[in-house]
């Protein structure tokens, strides 16, 4: 008996051992479970994102534009930092991630976030991370639309936009792409936000400085950019937060936060030497302004991306985003006619189309669980591109609404006194010496 | 009483102030102008938007002087300020009705 008791323990053993193999989740309780490192990594990514907006879009916009409209651009981007983080809490975060509505929009479950508790666990970290990690990509998806519509909107006009325009467009839209809506379902690939944020805020951008209308003087007077060395302090916080906005993506840190990380660097780069050698060619000078926006425009470029391609991918992505961003804000815009102040279409817009679809092209399957054009699937070039056409089309018809809405009932434009003041002094009351 | 006004190139305020002291004068006043005569200004470009700046920065320095001291004032500026390039400056000289020092209360030449 003692040797049957001995060759079933060993059995038993073995067994354990072999399903222990197989998946060690069948070894022990399968039930999710805190990750520190990974908990760490995704704290540490929430706050260098919301450094990506206070003080990274506030300086790098700040130093772009006329000195009598920097504090405006500054008040902009904070005010924006407090008023989204709060209709996160509210209804935002609800309408993104809550499982209980259709295919289009999340309800109101999740609505004042009275469901999350200390212990609460989403994935591999605290589900209260998850929320305030997602609120820091919200925050600067509305904050990036002021570039567009800087030294001319209506400050009051500015606050109503971006909060209706966070619930009726960036909600829904997230809740696509990532909260189990269609777009997701159909296999769109966004990793950390191409189309979330960037297409989603540029065709905002776009659409608000065409109903906006041209700033006075434009084409005529000086609109240099008063204080470039802003612009490039903001331009390099940028950089370095957006390691917390494509690799915090990855939700985990293990190897692929650090593949998306290690890609993210490599496409900046590319796009900041494709921009300063292009510029160089055709106007004769490379730029300080021309390599910092070359620079962001592949870190919008590559956030579609970021985890689903490798360096090599990276670095044609980053090349290419260069080249057409520039194009964009140099030729393009002078071409179409619209005042784009700061260039929000061209680097948001035009570059998260750019990597939305070179997403589908560069998708290496052992990298990110997704082959690409280039690995033989080519239908995904099709499944980016419709995942592109969805977001423009919403974007593009809603902001247009809540824009028009707004003009008829307060006016979205300040007056033409005030515009020639400076929004600094006329919607602030405050000037910088 | 003379107020004399000399435009110069910025780099060449050093030596004009370094010129007046050794020509005897105790104290003027700089400030920063733009301006343009000969000197073309220059192109500054912003992602593709050229802006052509008419405005050249430069130094406006003021003197008051007494009519004898007049000749050796413009003669010493145009010596430190020249480079024999356009752009040089110029130097305007007005009569000045009446100067005073605050702290003593002195008139005319005494005041200056």
């Amino acid at each position: 008996m003692t040797k049957i008791f001995k060759l079933t323990s060993i059995v038993a053993l073995a067994a354990t051992g072999v399903a222990f193999f197989i998946d060690p989740a069948l070894a022990a309780e399968a039930k999710p479970k805190l990750d520190t490192g990974d908990t760490s990594w995704l704290l540490i990514s929430t706050a260098i994102v919301l450094m990506m907006t206070i003080p990274g879009v506030a300086l790098f916009y700040g130093g772009m534009t006329r000195k009598k409209n920097v504090l405006s651009v500054l008040m902009q981007s904070f005010a924006i930092t407090c008023l989204i983080s709060i209709i996160w809490m509210v209804i935002g975060y609800s309408l993104a991630f809550s499982k209980g509505g259709n295919a289009y929009v999340g309800n109101f479950d999740l609505a004042f976030l009275d469901h999350l508790t200390v212990g609460a666990i989403n994935g591999t970290i605290p589900d209260s991370l998850f929320v305030v990690f997602q609120m820091t990509f919200a925050i600067i998806t509305a904050a990036l639309i002021t570039g567009a519509v800087a030294e001319r909107m209506k400050f009051s006009a500015l606050l109503w936009f971006v909060g209706l325009w966070s619930l009726v467009v960036y909600s829904p839209v997230t809740f696509w792409v990532w909260g189990g809506g269609f777009l997701g379902d159909a296999g769109v690939l966004d990793f950390a936000g191409g189309t979330v944020v960037h297409i989603n805020s540029g065709i905002a951008a776009l659409v608000a400085c065409i109903m906006l209308g041209k700033r006075k003087g434009y084409g005529v007077e000086n609109l240099a950019p008063h204080n470039l060395v802003l612009t490039v302090i903001g331009g390099a916080f940028l950089w370095v937060g957006w390691f917390g906005f494509n690799a915090g993506s990855a939700l985990g840190a293990n190897g692929g936060a650090a593949m998306a990380m290690t890609v993210t660097q490599i496409a900046a780069a590319a796009a900041g030497l494709s921009w300063m050698f292009i510029e160089w060619v055709t106007h004769k000078k490379p730029t300080v302004l021309g390599i910092v926006s070359g620079a962001v425009a592949g870190l919008v470029a590559i956030t579609p991306a970021a985890g689903f391609v490798g360096p090599k991918g990276a670095l044609a992505i980053g090349l290419l985003a260069g080249l057409v961003c520039f194009w964009g804000a140099t030729s393009l815009k002078h071409k179409l006619g619209y005042d784009d102040s700061l260039d929000v279409f061209a680097v948001h817009g035009l570059g998260g189309i750019t990597g939305a679809i070179l997403t589908g092209v560069f998708a290496v399957e052992a990298i990110g669980g997704t082959a690409g054009a280039l690995e033989g699937n080519l239908a995904q070039i099709g499944t980016q591109l419709y995942g592109i056409a969805a977001t423009i089309v919403w974007s593009a018809v809603a902001t247009a609404i809540i824009i028009f809405v707004i003009d008829k009932t307060i006016g979205i434009r300040v007056d033409s006194d005030a515009e020639a003041e400076g929004l600094d002094l006329s919607q602030h009351g405050e000037i910088i010496h | 009483m003379k107020l004399i006004t000399a435009i110069v190139k910025p780099a060449k305020l050093e030596d004009v102030r370094a010129a007046l002291v050794d020509v005897g004068i105790q104290g003027l006043t700089s400030s920063e102008v733009s301006g343009f005569g000969r000197q073309k200004g220059h192109t500054e470009i912003y992602r593709g938007a050229e802006y052509a700046i008419s405005f050249v920065p430069k130094t406006k320095i003021e003197v008051a002087v007494a009519d004898d001291q007049a000749d050796a004032v413009i003669e010493a500026i145009s010596g430190a300020a020249g480079t024999g390039n356009i752009g040089d400056g110029k130097i305007f000289v007005l009569d000045l009705g009446q100067a005073v020092r605050i702290r003593t209360g002195e008139t005319g030449d005494e005041a200056l």
